[in-house]
């Protein structure tokens, strides 16, 4: 686009660039989220069916109401507990399983077909068949969960374990870097990216899962909530439970895992 | 006594897909000094790294026997400075250093002192210039007070200025610190000012053709126009070199 001269451009890098484009970022996903409640109030005015289409504000006012009888609190509490031990779980193991398979020639041959397998295999499967096996219990609810999310992590992993530098681990040999330095300080922040990208992947959809999980065998949760409110045709209820735990998971996102991406982000230009 | 002792009889790298296999060294048979320091030249593609990955202990590979220190402080100054770039320049060289914090923090701030980098102490190693890269990759090697030190070309791909400035930083460094050194450098002018002796590998399979002391001062080795002079008494291997390095 052209600009004629004398035009004021403020240029990126000024104090005035600075904070206009600070502006921009903000100003954009909100205005978007507004589009999007007022394309949601668009359709339930036009549905003119408040208890199938029902507005934003009816959903608000739902949240409020579950919220203040306490209802809402101890059923997100539960859902998210058993997101963050299942997403412990399913990093823990599947970090360990990738780093193996990335390093080790006959793990990699042995166990692909394995990953490839779990990878295709319907998360509905492993959660019934968890539920058959185990009982419905807790630890069959996370085992499934965990299982589902394993693989996953492994295949990212795999590739940032076959991607470490063959420079560095030299270096640290000659130089008889003890094995737990040598894991800290060279292979670990190597690996740093890619343990993220798993993590964030992970997060979306462990905890949508774990709603199924619920869903199918679980006496409390969101997702036990949003099947009962199924059978009453109750859509304002599970629009409040699914906005209330979207919010709760964007705020993990924003609160734990971009600040510690970017401190381990901060030695990079 | 000897403090490093190589006898190398054979090192071939085997085919890889449609590279047919390569017999790099020959018989190599060579031994240096405590203190001693040596450079090892030759054309480009003669094995001079796979030498001093042999003699590292990195690549166990070969055929004959090596003779190191027995503490087993090495220092290895590679191509590349193969420094951490997610830690800062005083956390490169802890990662090699065993002793207590305060032992450790006293010979950081001695090196760095030594090599002209004290005020880079905490900026990250992402952040440094090739020049400055290089410097922390020699520091690292010395901090160790290495008995053994190997360097591969640690002078390449800098200006002509700055590579005049690093060799007599580690003319200095290897006065004080004295480890027995292998210098593998391409660079007849290099090695005669930084070496005692000078080593001419062949083309490959390599040998040594040549071990030339260089009974210079170390006045003489700062004055540019003395080291010139020697390089060019030795202007049949000079020729050698460009001649095969072209061919290679």
């Amino acid at each position: 686009m052209a600009r004629a001269i004398g035009e004021t451009a403020t240029l990126p890098g000024t104090a005035a660039g600075a904070s206009q484009q600070l502006g921009r970022a903000v100003a954009i996903p909100v205005l978007s989220l507004l589009a999007l409640v007022a394309l949601w109030q668009l359709l339930a005015w036009l549905a003119a069916e408040p208890r199938l289409m029902p507005p934003p504000a009816a959903v608000f006012a739902r949240m409020v109401a579950e919220a203040r009888s306490g209802a809402l609190f101890s059923h997100l509490g539960i859902t998210l507990v058993r997101v963050v031990a299942s997403f412990v779980i399913a990093m823990a193991v599947g970090i360990a399983i990738g780093i193996l398979l990335g390093r080790v020639r006959f793990a990699d041959a042995f166990g692909g077909p394995w990953l490839v397998f779990f990878l295709n295999l319907p998360a509905l499967v492993t959660i019934v068949l968890s539920y058959i096996w185990i009982g419905l219990v807790e630890t069959a609810a996370i085992f499934a969960v965990a299982i589902n999310k394993i693989p996953n992590v492994a295949v990212t992993l795999r590739e940032g374990a076959r991607a470490l530098d063959p420079a560095l681990a030299e270096m640290a040999r000659v130089f008889n870097v003890p094995w737990p330095r040598r894991l800290r300080h060279v292979v670990l922040p190597q690996l740093a990216p890619y343990v993220a990208a798993a993590a964030r992947s992970g997060l979306a959809l462990i905890w949508k899962i774990v709603l199924v999980v619920e869903l199918l065998g679980r006496p409390n949760g969101v997702g036990f909530q949003i099947a009962t409110f199924f059978q009453f045709f109750d859509v304002a209820g599970i629009l409040a439970y699914a906005l209330a735990f979207v919010a709760v998971v964007q705020t993990i996102e924003w609160g734990l895992l971009q600040p510690v991406e970017r401190r381990i982000a901060r030695w990079r230009r | 006594m000897a403090a490093l002792r190589v006898a190398i009889e054979e090192k071939r790298f085997p085919a890889v897909g449609a590279a047919p296999e390569k017999h790099v060294l020959g018989r190599v048979h060579f031994a240096a000094a405590a203190g001693e320091t040596v450079a090892i030249t030759g054309p480009s593609g003669c094995g001079k790294t796979t030498l001093l990955n042999i003699v590292a202990g990195l690549d166990g590979d070969f055929r004959g026997h090596v003779e190191r220190p027995p503490s087993g402080r090495i220092g290895y100054v590679f191509q590349e400075p193969r420094l951490l770039p997610w830690r800062t320049v005083a956390d490169n060289l802890r990662l090699v250093l065993a002793g207590s914090r305060e032992e450790q923090e006293q010979r950081i701030a001695r090196i760095l002192a030594e090599v002209g980098l004290a005020d880079a102490r905490d900026v990250f190693a992402s952040r440094l210039s090739l020049g400055m890269a290089r410097r922390v990759a020699i520091a690292r090697a010395f901090v160790i007070e290495p008995e053994l030190l190997l360097l591969d070309e640690p002078f390449v791909s800098l200006d002509t200025p700055t590579a005049r400035r690093m060799r007599l930083l580690l003319l200095e460094l290897l006065a004080a610190h004295r480890p027995t050194t292998l210098f593998v450098t391409h660079d007849l002018r290099e090695a005669v000012t930084v070496a005692d002796r000078i080593l001419v590998l062949s083309h490959p399979p390599a040998e040594i053709v040549a071990d030339i002391a260089v009974p210079l001062s170390r006045e003489a080795r700062s004055d540019e126009s003395a080291v010139e002079e020697f390089r060019l008494r030795l202007g049949d291997f000079a020729r050698l070199l460009e001649r095969e390095g072209t061919s290679a």
